[in-house]
């Protein structure tokens, strides 16, 4: 806009000029009102482009030889972007993967019904899962599949199947607790008073309290909520700030899933916290997991099963087990050496199905105010 | 004028012949209202139980909370863009030019971004009481809470009354403070008896900004743990998939929203802000700083510290980590390309729509431009997965060709946003003598011809000011685009939220430093370039 001098002192003489229409605005050289107009007029190409981007960005890459597969993830793509790429590169189907949170996914599904675009579901958690199942939202899963991983990694109505395990454990600070608790009823004494941190608005944790509800009823449930309240617990959005709560020294323990700190310990080898299994068929060792469904509305059953039947077989589970540091599902991949294989773990024997009574547990959290 | 005197038929204003102002100002704000016609439709569903929930001593809690903490922030950020918008305006404070284009870059950090790196830094073992250690510092006031929350809000959207009130101060006429001056009062005396009293319009339009935004963010409350109204519903809403609920939750924010523009409605009046009568404003004079140059450089980089050096230092650390550690970082340039083409697409659609609307507001006062100035800001208060899930439901029945386009997308960062387009379009308007358009109209140019070749060049500023808000505020926009998006057009913000979900701290980082020089750049070029005062 420099180069304009004649403008600008046309601008800067108007006042004394008094010609009507240099006057309009003297402080707005004419330089302005070049910059307004291109302005507008790049704005209004902009919208037109937009329209026309859109009209034609409808289906532009569908793959003629092996058709294509739609599939909603509450995975992140860092997580799981690598292993559907291995997938497209062995099949030759084409991968459209929408990627964004696990609950609005379910509930965009829903919203979607019967035009929904997506073939496959791809959860972070079993109640999401359960809860489309009970909408009614998902086709039920061939018998070879659901026999592929134990009775309790499946729903009992083969709605939807689990591709990979993680274990509660306690994120604790070796440094600051030498002696990690055994049992997280053991947390309400006043020895953690303050040292605490839990998550109540995430799923795991919901998923926790409600096995712990199923397993030890809901007065101790209730009273161990309150316990921990009592005994200055303190809240956080989710998972991991919890470790890294652990790792900066704010809490001594946090109450997570166990493939988090894997996460924290690649990002900074020297992280300072260690992960504590706790009791063995109590809720506390609860496995929760990731899990996998197919759309009723998808017309496109045979890529989306070869999709499911990929994520259950060896290539797939070794890869949950090296990248994502999760428990494999399947018999045929042993667990990580550093965690306890899940034999030894004797996770409370509840099927996940019962997982999804939620609105009790939500309920709960609720009336011992944990959840606003 | 007195040529003018003569003429009959005077052809009253911005007057085009059909109604098509009204017909697209109406147009604009019934799609904004879209939203909300999708929370009765999906709350007629609820059952009783949901509603019972509503009636509970909880909800006033809530509310209370969010008014709180949407009062709070709106004082203490007019509090802070104020004195940011004159001293970066009107004084000859040094590198003048950098400080306008720096100082609205927080805009652009996401809230939950802001937060986490708040936390980091002055959390309760953060890096500023390990910094204090030494001094025998064992803990600090704790950040988490109404605090933190405020801290976080605060720094994060001043730059909308910042932006706003720039646009205003632009076309203000010198002349009232000059006759102040003149009258005997100081300088302060002019600045809060003239000059702030003159800037009462973008005043309480970038506090509507602010105050609705507060009311309808969910990063920042959620990671400083206070329960204000929009946590709820995301913390009910995540845990039980059911739309019923959320939309009767969703609701009683909408009642709240409207009491806020009850409020900003009784408080404004039909003022007159432009000049009156023959002659034209010129140029004000720079107020000479003098011995407040330094203190008042200080306090602009103690700001822009706090507001943007901290949140990018943690991220250079988690980046420095991550590198060490031979980390990788797929997809960062497209994702770069989408946002800035999404954001720019909807700075432009925003701008285009709200035109109309502050064509009207300005030059047609009275109950229907009031009320479609209203209806406009619906969509901005709710939350942005409210707006997803409402397109949803209408693209899907009405355009399913359109839905997950690019298109949709745009339409719902419209939708979102027309509200900040309007509030810079709207001050720079109402400085535009409207005898100047007549002027024009009666030398045989008509509406359209006026509006483009008068009227428009005379508000650049106000739609400079509306194109970056939106711009800005599209960069970190995350609801919205998650769910309509086209499969695979993923944003920095969309990447930076998860890769930060699955604890890749290092390439969050990168992709937030990417959406921070993406947003930075334009800001550089638009405010950096554009017509300095002193010239």
């Amino acid at each position: 806009m420099d180069n304009h001098p004649a403008d600008e002192s046309e601008g800067a003489q108007a006042p004394r000029t008094g010609n009507a229409l240099l006057m309009l605005n003297p402080r707005s050289p004419l330089t302005t009102s070049l910059f307004a107009h291109r302005l507008f007029l790049g704005l209004l190409l902009l919208a037109a482009l937009a329209f026309g981007l859109s009209a034609c960005s409808d289906d532009a890459q569908q793959d003629e030889d092996h058709g294509q597969l739609t599939i909603y993830s509450g995975r992140g793509e860092s997580l799981v972007g690598p292993l559907i790429e291995r997938f497209e590169a062995e099949t030759g189907i084409a991968v459209r993967v929408r990627y964004a949170g696990t609950a609005e996914l379910a509930a965009a599904i829903l919203e979607e019904g019967e035009r929904s675009p997506a073939d496959i579901y791809y959860a972070q958690d079993a109640g999401a899962l359960a809860a489309l199942a009970e909408a009614g939202a998902l086709s039920r899963l061939p018998d070879d599949l659901v026999e592929r991983v134990s009775e309790s990694f499946a729903d009992a109505d083969a709605f939807w199947i689990a591709t990979s395990g993680r274990a509660r454990v306690l994120v604790y600070s070796p440094e600051r607790v030498p002696n990690p608790p055994d049992s997280v009823f053991d947390l309400v004494n006043e020895e953690w008073r303050g040292r605490v941190g839990w998550a109540p608005t995430n799923a795991s944790f919901q998923a926790f309290v409600t096995a712990m509800r199923q397993i030890h009823g809901e007065e101790a449930t209730e009273a161990w909520l309150r316990g921990m309240i009592a005994n200055d617990i303190r809240e956080f959005p989710g998972n991991s700030p919890q470790v890294q709560a652990v790792g900066d020294g704010e809490i001594d323990i946090g109450l997570v899933n166990h493939y988090y700190l894997f996460r924290f310990l690649a990002e900074d080898p020297g992280f300072a916290a260690a992960n504590h299994f706790t009791d063995p068929g109590a809720a506390g060792g609860l496995i929760n997991i990731a899990g996998v469904a197919l759309l009723e509305s998808s017309e496109n059953d045979d890529n989306a099963l070869a999709f499911i039947r990929f994520l259950l077989g060896e290539e797939a589970q070794t890869y949950f087990r090296d990248e994502t540091s999760e428990y494999p599902v399947s018999a045929e991949v042993e667990a990580r050496a550093e965690l306890i294989p899940l034999e030894d773990l004797s996770p409370p024997s509840l099927a996940l199905t019962s997982l999804a009574d939620l609105e009790g547990t939500l309920d709960l959290l609720q009336a011992v105010g944990a959840l606003p | 004028m007195s040529i003018l005197s003569g003429v009959t038929d005077f052809p009253p204003r911005l007057r085009f012949r059909i109604p098509a102002l009204w017909i697209l100002a109406t147009a604009a704000a019934a799609a904004a209202c879209i939203p909300l016609l999708y929370l009765v439709i999906r709350a007629a569903q609820a059952d009783s139980a949901a509603w019972a929930d509503v009636f509970s001593g909880e909800t006033g809690r809530l509310l209370l909370n969010t008014a709180l903490l949407a009062l709070s922030v709106t004082a203490t950020s007019a509090a802070l863009a104020l004195p940011m918008a004159y001293l970066t305006e009107r004084t000859d404070l040094p590198f003048a030019r950098w400080w306008r284009s720096i100082t609205i870059i927080p805009l652009a950090v996401p809230s939950y971004v802001g937060g986490f790196a708040f936390i980091v830094a002055f959390g309760p073992h953060g890096s500023l009481q390990q910094l204090l250690s030494p001094l025998g510092v064992e803990s600090i006031p704790s950040l988490y809470g109404f605090v933190g929350a405020w801290l976080t809000l605060t720094l994060f959207t001043y730059p909308y009354l910042l932006l706003v009130i720039r646009a205003g101060l632009r076309d203000l006429d010198p002349a009232q403070e000059e006759a102040a001056r003149s009258l005997g009062q100081s300088a302060w005396g002019a600045f809060w008896r003239v000059t702030v009293p003159q800037l009462r319009v973008p005043l309480a339009a970038g506090s509507l900004l602010v105050a609705l935004y507060v009311i309808s963010d969910f990063g920042a409350v959620s990671m400083m743990r206070f329960d204000t109204f929009t946590r709820a519903i995301f913390v009910r809403f995540g845990s039980s998939f059911d739309r019923s609920t959320l939309a009767v939750l969703s609701l009683v924010l909408v009642a709240l929203v409207a009491v806020v523009l009850a409020i900003d409605w009784s408080q404004r009046r039909n003022a007159r802000y432009h000049r009156l009568g023959a002659g034209a404003a010129r140029a004000p004079r720079l107020i000479q700083l003098r011995r407040y140059r330094w203190p008042a450089s200080a306090g602009l980089t103690f700001v822009m510290a706090v507001a943007l050096l901290v949140p990018v230092a943690v991220l250079f650390h988690w980046l420095a980590n991550g590198l060490r550690q031979g980390e990788t970082f797929p997809g960062l340039w497209s994702a770069a390309l989408h946002s800035l083409e999404a954001s720019a697409l909807a700075g432009g659609v925003a701008v285009a729509a709200a035109i109309p609307i502050a064509i009207v507001v300005v030059r047609r006062p009275g109950v229907l431009a009031r009320v479609i100035d209203r209806a406009a800001y619906v969509g901005y208060a709710l939350p942005g997965i409210v707006v997803a899930f409402a397109l949803i439901f209408f693209s899907l029945r009405v355009t399913p060709g359109l839905y997950q386009t690019l298109g949709i997308l745009i339409f719902a960062y419209a939708v979102l946003f027309l509200p900040q387009a309007i509030s810079g379009l709207r001050s720079s308007l109402v400085r535009v003598q409207p005898g100047i358009e007549e002027a024009s109209r009666s030398l045989t140019r008509n509406s359209w011809q006026t509006f483009y070749s008068v009227t428009l060049p005379l508000i650049a500023p106000g739609v400079l000011a509306g194109f970056s808000l939106v711009f800005l505020t599209t960069m970190k926009e995350l609801p919205a685009t998650l769910l309509l998006a086209p499969i695979g057009f993923e944003t920095l913000a969309t990447n930076l939220w998860a890769q930060h979900q699955d604890v890749y701290f290092a390439r969050a980082a990168a992709n937030a430093l990417l959406l921070l020089g993406c947003a930075a750049l334009p800001m550089i070029i638009l405010f950096g370039n554009d017509r300095d005062l002193r010239a």
